[in-house]
């Protein structure tokens, strides 16, 4: 390809990244700016005063880190949760001999175009009941039972790897199916984990619509709603605010930059196979 | 071998969790919204058997601006289709022919998708923002303050200011979905493109668009239904207004569910929704097979 070519389409991808990362240059710089800079004196170059402060109002006079960390928890039980639940499920879907599996396997890739809007008012109704509602439960629960169709689909594509030769030989040495599953086939799926914990992970971490109706108390509230609440709060002290998005927004970031390869893998597989 | 894999004990044992879960947070609800839309019902009465009152009076009336919410959503689900899967495609067929910095480039495309909407909302907010927003201020330092306004707080602008994040946010998600497609291509069918003269857009345009339709096929039912069922950035941005202006199904049924306790006509919401995100799949299902 001749040299201007490349060149155009080298000006035409950055064009598109600064797009992309404009918005973001505007977050970052306006976290640390005071409101006079923010609102008039310079409003698009770095910031002239590096204003820290923001960032430690923000961490000492809200509970971002109580959001933090109940997204934490909430993230983290779910993802264990799918994890295990999931990949018990695939190997009896895909490894073992039944009469249902069939039935079963479309019954769980139904759950792949179920959006969560069906399940708001009938999952409040029953969380009610259990007297489950405002609690970290109210998040954890239903999360799993929607991330389980697309962690069991891709843990059917990685239990199709594990050569069946393992599993027979262990029988051979006189394995239960329950020793076969714990000694074989959870180790050997371990790359399997990561895919599903990274999926789990970006669409519990971001909810919006389950965590602003199932939880009333500022003890509960997870980051999304909570960086909501704390925007609205503050709607004139602009850096505090940026300050607030983000640190919401560093743990995901570390997560991609450690594992990019990963979290776009798992990105497409989810839409590509759904 | 064989006993083992058809223990009956150990295959209850490993899908009852799964299956549990599934039934009362999915299956059930679904049936749940069914029974609920045909009820008049504020969630502390009893509930009244109302037919189809719900659905006539959702489709007739005119309080409830349903018809201008599915408009609203429909407009969303055009111009995501028409204007981030043609950008997403192109800009995944130039990074296929790119070799340095390929990844670094799809790195950076693809941040504003895992950011969560909440902020994502914030910061346009901000953007827009009528008095000290960066557009307004970029507007102004090139001469052009008439067009300084409210972006999102007046009607005649509102939607198109929530469709311009909107489109932003998941742009690099169809040219992730896209590039996967493409370099899924053999490259001995590039190659052999290449050798019987064909220029780089003839190649993408004859040989490689033809051959990754099914992953467009994906991208468009992705941008479609993501579109109908659009809430999150919405009710950060104006939750539905003003007066209605950017009001879509989902933002309306959370309305009518929490704020009005109208459980029944939330619910009939709720299943046109769904009804309508089949619709749509199904729809371009049978587009994208004609064109075969």
């Amino acid at each position: 390809m001749d040299k201007v070519k490349k060149t155009f389409l080298y000006v035409a991808l950055s064009i598109w990244a600064i797009i992309q990362v404009f918005p973001l240059y505007y977050l970052i710089t306006f976290s640390l700016k005071s409101n006079g800079e923010i609102l008039g004196e310079n409003i698009l170059g770095l910031p002239i005063k590096w204003l820290w402060s923001n960032y430690r109002k923000v961490l000492n006079e809200s509970n971002l880190l109580r959001y933090l960390g109940n997204s934490v928890f909430v993230t983290v039980i779910t993802i264990l949760c799918v994890i295990i639940i999931s990949l018990m499920a695939a190997y009896a879907l895909y490894r073992m001999k039944w009469r249902f599996q069939g039935f079963f396997i479309m019954f769980f890739m139904l759950g792949l175009t179920v959006p969560i809007h069906s399940s708001v008012l009938p999952v409040f109704v029953i969380l009610k009941k259990i007297r489950l509602l405002d609690t970290y439960w109210a998040l954890i629960l239903p999360y799993i039972a929607f991330s389980l169709s697309m962690a069991i689909l891709m843990c059917s594509g990685f239990l199709k790897g594990v050569p069946v030769e393992l599993e027979e030989a262990a029988c051979m040495d006189g394995c239960g199916v329950y020793k076969i599953f714990w000694r074989i086939i959870v180790p050997i799926m371990k790359p399997a984990f990561t895919t599903v914990a990274i999926f789990t992970y970006l669409s519990s971490w971001n909810e919006l619509m389950f965590s602003t109706i199932f939880i009333n108390s500022d003890k509960f509230r997870t980051l999304p709603v909570g960086i909501q609440m704390l925007s609205s709060s503050l709607i004139t002290d602009w850096g505090v605010v940026g300050a607030a998005l983000v640190l919401s927004l560093i743990p995901t970031m570390i997560l991609y930059i450690c594992l990019s390869q990963k979290v776009q893998e798992g990105m497409v597989m989810g839409a590509v196979k759904g | 071998m064989d006993k083992v894999r058809s223990n009956k004990k150990a295959i209850v044992f490993f899908m009852a969790p799964a299956v549990l879960f599934f039934m009362i947070f999915i299956i059930i609800p679904i049936g749940m919204s069914v029974y609920y839309s045909f009820m008049n019902w504020d969630g502390i009465t009893r509930p009244i058997f109302a037919g189809l009152k719900n659905y006539t009076e959702l489709f007739s009336s005119i309080t409830i601006r349903f018809g201008k919410s599915v408009k609203n959503s429909l407009l969303i689900a055009f111009f995501s289709t028409v204007i981030q899967l043609p950008v997403a495609l192109v800009f995944a067929l130039v990074l296929s022919r790119v070799r340095r910095g390929r990844n670094t480039f799809l790195t950076i495309y693809f941040i504003p998708v895992l950011i969560s909407s909440v902020a994502i909302g914030q910061l346009w907010m901000r953007i827009y923002n009528s008095d000290y927003g960066v557009l307004n201020y970029l507007l102004k330092t090139i001469g052009l303050d008439n067009l300084c306004r409210n972006w999102l707080g007046e009607q005649s602008t509102a939607m198109g200011a929530v469709l311009v994040p909107i489109i932003w946010q998941f742009i690099g998600y169809h040219m992730l979905i896209l590039y996967s497609g493409i370099k899924a291509v053999p490259e001995t069918v590039i190659e052999a493109a290449k050798i019987d003269g064909a220029t780089g857009v003839q190649t993408a345009r004859f040989v490689i668009i033809p051959m990754i339709k099914p992953i467009i096929k994906v991208s468009t039912i992705f941008a479609v239904t993501g579109s109908l069922k659009i809430f999150d950035l919405i009710y950060v941005l104006t939750n539905g207004g003003p007066a209605h202006a950017t009001e879509v199904p989902s933002t309306l049924m959370i309305n009518m569910l929490f704020s009005r306790n109208r459980y029944g006509m939330g619910s009939a919401i709720v299943l046109f929704i769904i009804l309508e995100c089949f619709l749509f799949s199904f729809i371009i299902e049978k587009v994208f097979k004609e064109r075969d």
